[in-house]
């Protein structure tokens, strides 16, 4: 063990690219973010809590967080029968479908802001036969939802798509000619196998939810109290100049995203721990 | 009839071993009616949810023909935005790609304690909202934030400039290159390395002439995703660009504005640009992703 960490020694340059990476490190991400939590320490406790607890502010965390979680169970759900149809199903276009789930990812979030807007706006293509049956998407909290499930999307396909993959063929064949049906096989030996990946996607996508800005506020309406999210309450107070505001809001959703970071981490270990190494 | 009797034919003459093969089968799959209703779920959803938002893009983008789409494109405005675009992301895949190799060469090819800890800080800005991205860049350079006041003493302009629209870009495109290259590079492991350096190649050389040419899929697929959020980023770019007309609006602002003030054939017209791009890039990412496959594979 110790010869192989003198041999790793023997390639030059640790200390210098250390160093680089450490200070362009501090110097582009952790000196702004501390930035930020300094700010808010400059509110006083009555201050922060007046802010948070301000109808509007409590409402758009509410939009956010209540939305972006509701989307994220919705992909948790949809994300799997997607990925079942791709890993375990051939059928026509598969390849192409399967390549297409990365399309929230790549695509510039205006650009889908502006598209799923067109879309499901009361004339548009899928908003109007919606509409004719009384259901409003554009310009409504169901907006938000929808945009929030589009951005999400990947997150749990790409996560959970190659456990399933690596998944022993053998341990379902055992309990088939144990005798479980196929619902018992998948409920009690599939599943639980994929428990990790799921909550791990889950997490993702929440968190992802929870800070998108590009691709909600266009099909979102903006409506205060209703339909207005975090990110956007946070944009409206710097534009009022009201930084202590901004501040305040952004040190709550930085705090549940490092949480969610914590927990992927953990679920990731839970998982490394359960699965034997291949 | 005909089919009954080709049936028992073929079950007499099947064997033992294609019933067990047929009945292993079984056991992992579901009854053809589920299978139907999975495969359309999915397909319903990933065309509703992806590419339908797509094909709408173009459709409203030529909705008044060829000409109209080009005529918007050729708007001063627009060519405007196009070149600061370019210019950003530009200087910031620059920063990032330079990072990303340094970054990686410490982390993959070292051993020390609290490596998970550092990738972790390395992946924050993946998991920051863009807002939040840009809204650190207001606190620090903004009128009231900690250095406001030394830049208007000495006359710099960061916020509602080039240089914070870049700054915000590179905060969000920070991991890219660097979680592409780190997995790779400990997956070559150092024995190559070694080599050169026990021959007397000094550390330049052996970056450059063996660590390079290994990781070059791998370079290739961190600028490609760098690049691709890069020129789309909206949300921190939109906190501190000011939206000064012809100045400061990337694309995607430049999208924003446009459709805010209805001219939708023009909005559409850039989007569409924009989402060429997302296309381009899921293509080549798709054809990377195979030769570094291939690149991990040859090393087993």
């Amino acid at each position: 063990m110790s010869a192989i960490a003198a041999r790793r020694r023997t390639l030059p340059g640790f200390g210098l690219t250390m160093g680089l990476t450490l200070s362009w490190l501090s110097v582009m991400i952790l000196i702004p973010l501390a930035g930020l939590f300094l700010k808010s320490l400059e509110l006083s406790p009555e201050q922060f809590w007046n802010i948070l607890s301000s109808r509007r502010t409590l409402n758009a965390l509410r939009v956010s967080f209540g939305l972006a979680f509701a989307a994220a169970c919705i992909n948790l759900v949809m994300g799997s029968i997607i990925v079942w149809a791709l890993v375990r199903y051939r059928f026509p276009g598969r390849r192409l479908f399967d390549a297409i789930v990365d399309v929230p990812f790549a695509l510039p979030t205006a650009v889908a802001g502006v598209a799923l807007t067109a879309l499901f706006a009361e004339k548009g293509w899928l908003g109007a036969p919606l509409a004719a049956l009384g259901i409003k998407v554009a310009f409504t909290p169901v907006g938000i939802f929808v945009a929030m499930i589009f951005i999400g999307i990947p997150f749990v396909v790409r996560t959970v798509q190659p456990v399933l993959q690596d998944l022993d063929p053998e341990i379902e064949e055992a309990a088939g000619s144990l005798g479980a049906n196929r619902w018992q096989t998948i409920t009690r030996v599939i599943l639980p196998s994929l428990a990790p990946a799921l909550l791990t996607g889950l997490a993702l996508a929440f968190a992802r939810a929870v800070g998108e800005y590009g691709s909600v506020i266009f099909i979102a309406g903006n409506l205060p109290n209703v339909s207005e999210i975090a990110p956007l309450l946070i944009v409206i107070r710097l534009s009022e100049f009201r930084y202590a505001d901004a501040t305040a809001i952004a040190v709550v959703m930085l705090v549940v995203s490092f949480v969610v970071i914590l927990a992927v981490n953990r679920l990731q270990r839970w998982a490394q721990s359960r699965v034997p190494a291949r | 009839m005909a089919m009954q009797i080709a049936d028992s034919v073929s079950l007499s003459v099947s064997d033992a071993k294609a019933r067990a093969a047929a009945a292993r089968d079984n056991l992992r799959t579901e009854p053809r009616a589920v299978r139907i209703v999975i495969i359309a779920l999915a397909v319903t959803f990933l065309t509703v949810f992806v590419v339908l938002p797509l094909v709408v893009v173009f459709a409203h983008a030529f909705s008044k023909g060829i000409l109209a789409y080009l005529a918007a494109l050729a708007e001063p405005e627009a060519l405007a935005a196009i070149r600061l675009t370019l210019l950003v992301a530009a200087i910031s895949v620059g920063l990032n790609l330079v990072f990303g190799l340094v970054a990686a060469w410490a982390i993959a090819k070292f051993d020390f304690p609290g490596k998970t800890f550092l990738i972790t800080l390395i992946d924050l800005p993946f998991s920051v909202s863009p807002v939040i991205s840009g809204l650190v860049f207001v606190l620090l350079f903004g009128a009231q934030g900690y250095f406001g006041g030394w830049l208007r003493d000495h006359d710099i302009q960061i916020l509602f400039a080039v240089p914070g629209i870049a700054l915000a870009t590179t905060f969000v495109t920070f991991p890219f290159v660097a979680r592409a290259l780190i997995p790779l590079m400990q997956e070559q492991g150092t024995q190559e390395e070694e080599a050169a350096i026990s021959l007397g190649a000094s550390g330049l050389q052996t970056f450059f002439r063996v660590t390079l040419p290994n990781i070059k899929w791998g370079v290739l697929y961190g600028v490609l995703l760098c690049n691709a959020r890069a020129m789309g980023e909206f949300g921190a770019v939109s906190v501190v660009s000011g939206h000064i007309r012809g100045e400061t609006n990337t694309m995607p602002l430049l999208v924003e504005i446009l459709y805010n003030e209805y001219h939708f054939v023009a909005a559409f017209a850039i989007a569409s640009l924009l989402a060429m791009l997302a296309l381009i890039t899921l293509i080549a990412k798709t054809v990377l992703e195979r030769h570094l496959d291939e690149g991990y594979a040859g090393d087993h």
